[in-house]
């Protein structure tokens, strides 16, 4: 599902539904002061302007009963602390920090404010007042992969990648077992750069993995870059976290789409309601978190596969991380049949065999 | 059109006025700006310059982000003093950071009280010696030290990057670009328990004082201030000048370095890719806006760390882009100079060339 028809329905949704008695509550009380500390400028697309989207839903959905307040462009340092608390110390009750590297000053904040509820994205320490959600972005990973098994003539597939978290690792992982279903050959080349955003080195990286015979592209950057440049040599490629058809109309085949949206609007919900509690949340397909733009730029048959294995990941017939699953040496991770379990999918440091290059 | 005439003397008063002058300017500019925008004028200059001192822990962050500022400000002062153009106290304080932050790395266990002190002169060591660099490139090359020491500023960049995303990288800490965390040992004392108020906070304000004594009561100081006011009258009173640029250039190294590593374990614990947010390049600024003075340094410093402070309020408060700190500390900049040229010279207008013919 597309980011924007997704937003219209929660707006047209809120409007029937829900406002009336918020609108009565909201000017009896002040209403719910829910920060949120973005990584980058909302700009145009990806990571931040997906977080500010979904803050824009639940201001749709609340109206009047909350009060938002973003802080753009916060470095995973000490800075993000003092702005943490700057937040907390203004009156909000409910913050949300969207960048792993906010964890450990999420905690310390958190623990000097135990009447504050804070929902911190990617990571894993958690406290009383102190959530954790994330996206399975890997099973759209998986479905790139199929296409990519289908579309590559040479089977080397090249992957931009950011920094060897294990989020981007399951990415590659689950890229090139999804190509592998189709092509069994299939190998998978990489470039780290070091940076979620850095659009001259995402596409020097890009032309550099096309030069050693990569003719399909897949990103785990935030910028338009890698499909631009794969656009100038002719390759196709996806986009990352936004639709960005509208910057490689004719390169992007599809792209994955992060949607906070049902999650910021269930957690404020909680606050506003008094329910809220600490959670782990790590949603797929099926929690509505995670959507894939429309499937272009490929034969019918092709779009068809993408569709019917998005589907099965949602439904849950594919685990996507499902053994036998052998590392680049050849070692044995996973037995025939068995499901990796979300604790080893978490802390995923090693890459399936196929893979050419070595991790940090 | 106009010309600029020397005046011949340089006015005690409006050498200090200037700075005061140049602040109030900017914030009428920078009030004007807000308002072109739509803001209320009043309230955004309020908010950004006043309000952060009444926020809780206001006074707490303004220390921790004057430190850095005041502790490169002084090298900077002595440096500048002497026409020596240290422009790279960002790498200076990069590599102070990387030694200093190395140095607790290599001593993950240790619980000796001399860590602390070993790992403070780790990072000055780290930002002497990167300094030194570019004193020998001067004086060996005649190499211009305003370029070499900026470029350089960038190779510690990319040398911190290298280190953290690879050979340093922590291996507990699932790839994620970051050291492991210094010990608490090495992270040194605080001024109050369970902050982040490090003895840097202590130290700068010392080194100030000290170095103003320096420079106005020895005769190194002397040296420096006579090399940098008329150099042919130094090297005729036999004064060295390559000795004054290693010397100036290795104490401003120095004291950046000192306070890249109090910022890495006073309040970061670790090193990452991050560990500034440009305050080495804003030291530039608190130099000339405390008059090259140490002693004017210290409110220098602590204005511009309001600036920091500011651009995060106003973002909360008002919902404006914190990309106000830099339009205000380069508003800043631009009048300070503006007002010490009118300082040196006099406007004097005459007939543009048409009116001649």
């Amino acid at each position: 599902m597309q980011r924007r028809s997704f937003g219209q329905m929660i707006g047209a949704g809120a409007a029937i539904s829900a406002l009336p008695s918020l609108a009565r509550q909201a000017q009896a009380a002040d209403p719910l002061k829910v920060g949120f500390i973005y990584l980058g400028p909302v700009g145009d697309f990806g990571w931040t302007y997906q977080h500010d989207g979904a803050r824009k839903e639940a201001v749709a959905k609340y109206g009047d009963a909350i009060k938002t307040t973003i802080v753009e462009n916060v470095p995973e340092g000490p800075d993000s602390e003092k702005v943490i608390a700057d937040l907390a110390n203004s009156g909000h009750k409910l913050i949300f920090t969207t960048s792993f590297g906010y964890m450990n000053y999420t905690l310390n904040v958190a623990k000097r404010f135990p009447g504050v509820f804070f929902e911190h994205a990617t990571g894993y320490k958690r406290a009383a007042n102190v959530s954790t959600y994330n996206i399975r972005f890997y099973q759209a990973r998986y479905v790139q992969g199929v296409i990519a098994g289908k579309l590559s003539k040479s089977g080397v597939a090249g992957y931009v990648g950011s920094i060897p978290v294990p989020e981007v690792v399951q990415g590659m992982n689950a890229f090139l077992l999804g190509m592998q279903s189709i092509n069994p050959k299939a190998t998978l080349k990489f470039i780290m750069v070091n940076s979620w955003y850095d659009p001259p080195k995402e596409a020097d990286a890009t032309k550099a993995l096309i030069d050693q015979g990569c003719d399909i592209i897949t990103q785990h950057t935030d910028s338009p870059a890698p499909l631009q440049a794969a656009a100038s040599r002719g390759i196709k490629g996806f986009g990352q976290s936004t639709d960005m058809a509208k910057f490689a109309d004719t390169t992007q085949l599809t792209a994955s789409v992060d949607l906070w949206g049902p999650y910021y609007i269930k957690r404020i919900g909680d606050v506003l309601a008094g329910t809220w509690k600490s959670t782990d949340t790590w949603g797929g397909f099926d929690s509505g978190l995670l959507g894939m733009s429309p499937f272009t730029n490929m034969p019918a048959d092709v779009a068809a596969l993408a569709a019917s294995t998005e589907a099965d990941i949602k439904s849950g017939k594919n685990k996507v991380f499902v053994g036998p699953l052998v590392d680049q040496a050849g070692a044995s991770k996973l037995a025939a049949g068995a499901v990796m379990d979300d604790g080893a999918l978490s802390g995923m440091q090693w890459l399936v065999q196929g893979i050419q290059g070595k991790l940090g | 059109m106009f010309s600029l005439q020397p005046r011949g003397y340089v006015s005690q008063f409006w050498s200090w006025g200037s700075p005061i002058l140049a602040l109030l300017l900017t914030a009428a500019i920078a009030g004007a700006i807000f308002a072109f925008m739509g803001r209320p004028p009043l309230l955004t200059v309020y908010t950004f310059l006043i309000s952060p001192l009444f926020a809780p822990e206001g006074l707490a962050n303004l220390a921790i982000k004057a430190a850095p500022l005041i502790l490169m400000g002084v090298g900077l002062s002595l440096a500048y003093k002497a026409n020596v153009w240290n422009i790279g106290t960002e790498g200076q304080f990069t590599l102070g950071a990387i030694f200093g932050g190395g140095a607790a790395l290599a001593l993950p266990d240790a619980t000796s009280w001399a860590v602390f002190p070993a790992v403070l002169i780790a990072g000055i060591t780290g930002g002497m010696l990167y300094a030194l660099i570019v004193a020998w490139l001067r004086t060996a090359f005649n190499a211009n030290e305003i370029l070499t020491s900026l470029m350089l500023a960038y190779i510690a960049q990319y040398l911190l990057i290298y280190l953290v995303t690879g050979p340093w990288r922590d291996p507990m800490g699932f790839g994620y670009p970051q050291t492991a965390m210094f010990s608490d040992t090495a992270d040194g004392p605080r001024v109050i328990e369970a902050t982040n108020l490090h003895f840097g906070i202590i130290a700068a304000p010392v080194i100030a004082i000290l170095a103003w004594w320096i420079l106005g009561k020895t005769s190194f100081g002397f040296q420096l201030r006579v090399l940098g006011q008329a150099p042919r009258a130094a090297r005729f009173a036999g004064f060295s000048e390559n000795r004054l640029v290693w010397l100036s250039m290795a104490i401003s190294g120095g004291l950046a370095g000192l306070a890249g590593v109090f910022e890495v374990t006073g309040t970061q614990g670790q090193l990452t890719t991050t560990i500034s947010p440009g305050y080495g390049f804003t030291a530039i600024i608190v130099a000339f806006l405390g008059r090259l003075n140490p002693a004017g340094i210290i409110p220098a410093g602590l204005l511009l760390a309001l600036t920091y402070l500011g651009g995060d309020a106003a973002q909360i408060n008002l919902g404006m882009s914190n990309a106000i700190t830099g339009i205000f500390q380069g508003i800043l900049l631009f009048c300070l100079l503006g007002a010490d040229v009118l300082i040196l010279y006099r406007i004097k207008w005459r007939k543009s060339a048409g009116a001649r013919a």
